[in-house]
């Protein structure tokens, strides 16, 4: 059971990697929140979900399942909101051709 | 599996700290807001595998769930104020 919890909580730490570097590396911020909105959401429930396996089946892994619930329901809404306050506020859309 | 922890809790460490390059120099609100949103979502996962390293898993997995509720929170509420005040 731990090597099933282990691979999770590698592939999670995969997926918050990569995230980071979308973070970091992409040229307009509607890039980097469609870079970090998925990767966090996916990457920290992988991990949740190894440690609930790690842990066994009882009262504490009901909780950390609840807590990834909550993560796949908010982080989505969270970086939805972020975009439409960028977009109300008539934040113009990244082009390739125009920043030759 | 204690040395499994630590070492995936230092690598996540770091990576907050990559993150925290675009909270300190990013340019504007947005990506402020973005990059404390992405290191909230990052320290719920360390302070579960704190609370693993220590044998006192049954505190800190509230802990988690308060950092979790309070991340969305903020996040939610800067957002809304920004929408109406403007960005920049």
């Amino acid at each position: 059971m731990h090597i099933v919890s282990i691979i999770f909580i590698v592939c999670g730490t995969f997926f918050l990697l990569t995230g980071t570097i979308g973070l970091l590396r992409f040229p307009d911020f509607y890039t980097r929140m469609h870079a970090t909105g998925k990767c966090d959401t996916l990457g920290s429930l992988l991990i949740l979900a190894g440690l609930a396996l790690y842990h066994g089946l009882s009262l504490g892994s009901a909780k950390i399942i609840i807590i990834a619930i909550f993560i796949f329901l908010t982080s989505p809404t969270a970086t939805h909101s972020i975009a439409r306050a960028a977009l109300r506020n008539k934040i113009p859309l990244w082009k390739k051709e125009k920043n030759k | 599996m204690i040395d499994f922890l630590l070492t995936v809790s230092v690598i996540i460490l770091f990576l907050v700290f990559l993150c925290l390059y675009r909270a300190v120099f990013g340019p504007g609100i947005i990506n402020r807001m973005i990059a404390i949103n992405v290191i909230g979502t990052k320290t719920i996962a360390i302070i579960l595998f704190m609370g693993f390293i220590f044998k006192r898993i049954d505190f800190f997995i509230d802990i988690s769930m308060i950092y979790a509720l309070i991340n969305f929170i903020g996040t939610l509420t800067f957002s809304k104020y920004f929408e109406k005040k403007g960005v920049f």
